[in-house]
């Protein structure tokens, strides 16, 4: 925390530096530093103080594990795997993708509350209300995807890799989340209500995850769909980590582009996500107000 | 140059059934160390000048100056010697009062050690101990207020903007809160305060701006705007209503203007110079006119007189209120 703090370059005589204004702006780099962390920790204190949050990112998806592992499970069959060791990765995907929606319903409830009126009166930098946000979130989703695997090991799921390919999906799953942050976040400015974004976000969330192979094949799914999963970026998220994870068993990869390099769609979805809306997110901060 | 210096600022904002003028050519000079108040009711535009000169909101034309920085061309610099307190509390309900402060300590960039100390010397100062270790949800809405403007002061800003600071308090709240700010003007700080209330504003400032429909209709020292509206109005009630032509000529006799007529046809009512004495001649020459009375007294004048005094007509709180809402959000 001391690299972070930008007290120790400032001036001694900061007592009288207060009177009638805060003391000399520390640098750019330093304030979007502290700034951030600022924002973060405020999160961070709010999500340890009502853990209500984490528990309900992680219920869905512990009810959706045992529904499809437990229930379903005997009437999917995929050739060349064991369903549940398949769907994890599933799982995985869906858990961080819905957790990043937070990002979204908490900007819009920081709006109602009044309190981004508050952050945009202050010298602080302009993306730091949104780098604590998504800082947050992603620690609220490395927490999920943790007890999420927690539970696929009760059911029986295994890594069948590396430690170094284990970490490498893990990560994957939390770039992809973060840049999806921002993307949700963007949607939280542009709402009227926090209640809307949950309402909107399910409406995209639902095609994205179902319409995918997280649960089963894509190439079960009708043709046109089948195409739509196959292209699909959660379908190259799972896929990524299904190969990461060392769950695809004898199953090849489906044939499309995708598909077959589901680490680098990723790893390029990721980063168009965080080019076009980092910029479009902090423009949009600049301009709102909440009432 | 005055330390707040706005002129000609409009504000358009474009809603379904046509554009919205919020501000519409409004002129402000706050001088270093007084105290403004900007009088009017809902919609008037008071939020949104408070808004443009705290870097909220940009205007669709015209200039605001700060102590001598352009607001609209480098904001970060504005927002580094204002302190800002709204409508509506601007705390973060899941941290402490205590947290609440040092962050904004910390975004100020006071320094870890400053912020923590400059926080709990507020929580001192604002008695607000009961709040410093316990979450913020859950406490009265006198409380949050009083978190929000230690928020406001907690650089000892050389600008201080309080939007509303009494609204929706109840009238302890609010005579404490009074208190708080006579306290804080003290020393010189300059204030730009908005509010509904006329005795508010006679009460914290030394100049009043009265706003309607985005622009100033009068200004001037409470003083000078009560003279023009009257300092009291003589209120009578009528057993009779048949008496209200005599007991108009009467209470027109001793007060400043026409007096008017209730809906009820019973109350008849006037703006006097000198209250207690205008009431009682008026009480003496209804008594030897024979008209009866259920009851007479004098009242101060509310901003509904002032408006009816300069405008002609009557505040419309309601109506403009829910276009305002609408547009703004």
């Amino acid at each position: 925390m001391s690299v972070l703090a930008p007290e120790n370059r400032q001036p001694e005589n900061r007592r009288s530096a207060i009177r009638g204004g805060t003391p000399e702006p520390p640098s750019e780099l330093s304030m979007w530093f502290s700034d951030g962390w600022t924002v973060t920790k405020r999160n961070l204190t709010k999500l340890k103080r009502s853990p209500d949050m984490l528990i309900f990112a992680v219920l869905q998806p512990i009810m959706f594990v045992l529904l499809f592992s437990q229930i379903y499970g005997g009437s999917i069959q995929v050739e060349g795997a064991d369903y549940t060791q398949y769907l994890m990765a599933g799982i995985f995907a869906q858990t961080v993708i819905f957790g990043s929606t937070f990002s979204g319903s908490a900007m819009a409830q920081d709006l109602k509350d009044g309190i981004i009126d508050r952050f945009r009166t202050l010298p602080m930098s302009s993306s730091a209300v949104l780098i604590g946000r998504t800082n947050s979130d992603l620690v609220l989703n490395a927490l999920s995807v943790v007890i999420m695997m927690g539970t696929g090991f009760v059911v029986g799921w295994r890594v069948n890799a590396s430690m170094g390919s284990f970490l490498a999906g893990l990560g994957l799953l939390l770039l992809f989340s973060y840049a999806f942050s921002w993307v949700m976040a963007l949607l939280g400015m542009s709402v009227k209500s926090p209640e809307v974004i949950n309402n909107a976000s399910f409406m995209i969330l639902f095609p994205l995850t179902f319409i995918s192979n997280a649960f089963v094949q894509s190439q079960n799914l009708p043709s046109a769909l089948e195409t739509f999963a196959n292209w699909n970026p959660v379908s190259a998220l799972v896929q990524a980590a299904r190969e990461l994870f060392g769950n695809t068993g004898t199953l090849p990869a489906p044939d499309a582009w995708p598909m077959q390099n589901a680490v680098l769609t990723v790893l390029i979805g990721a980063a168009l996500m965080l080019v076009v809306f980092v910029p479009l997110c902090i423009r949009k901060f600049r301009l709102i107000s909440s009432r | 140059m005055a330390i707040i210096e706005a002129e000609g600022l409009k504000k358009t904002y474009s809603s379904k059934s046509g554009p919205v003028h919020a501000l519409d050519g409004m002129n402000l000079s706050v001088p270093q160390g007084t105290v403004k108040a900007l009088l009017g009711p809902n919609g008037a535009g008071k939020t949104t000048v408070v808004k443009i000169l705290t870097t909220l909101v940009q205007p669709t034309a015209g200039s605001a100056h700060i102590d001598g920085i352009d607001v609209l061309r480098d904001p970060k610099a504005a927002r580094r010697i204002i302190g800002v307190s709204g409508q509506y509390a601007a705390v973060d309900e899941g941290l402490t009062g205590f947290e609440n402060l040092e962050m904004v300590g910390r975004l100020y960039h006071l320094g870890a050690r400053e912020s923590k100390r400059r926080a709990q010397e507020l929580i001192d100062q604002f008695e607000l101990t009961e709040a410093g270790n316990r979450p913020v949800k859950g406490f009265s809405g006198g409380m949050r207020r009083r978190i929000d403007l230690a928020g406001a002061l907690v650089i000892r800003p050389k600008i201080l903007f309080l939007d509303e600071p009494t609204t929706g308090l109840d009238p302890r709240s609010r005579l404490s809160m009074w208190g708080i700010i006579k306290e804080l003007v003290k020393d010189g700080t300059t204030l730009l305060l908005t509010t509904q209330y006329l005795e508010e504003a006679d009460q914290l400032s030394d100049d009043i701006a009265v706003i309607d429909g985005g622009r100033t209709i009068a200004a001037g020292t409470a003083d000078e705007l009560k003279a023009q509206i009257g300092g009291h109005r003589v209120v009578v009630s009528l057993v009779d209503a048949a008496d209200a032509p005599p007991a108009r000529e009467i209470l027109g006799r001793h007060g400043d203007g026409e007096p008017s007529v209730g809906g009820d046809g019973r109350t008849v009512e006037v703006a006097v110079t000198n209250g207690p004495r205008a009431l009682q001649y008026i009480l003496s020459d209804l008594g030897e006119a024979g008209i009866d009375l259920h009851d007479a007294g004098m009242r101060r004048p509310s901003l509904d007189d002032v408006f009816l005094k300069l405008t002609g007509h009557r505040t419309e709180d309601a109506s403009e209120e829910a276009t305002q809402k609408e547009t703004a959000a």
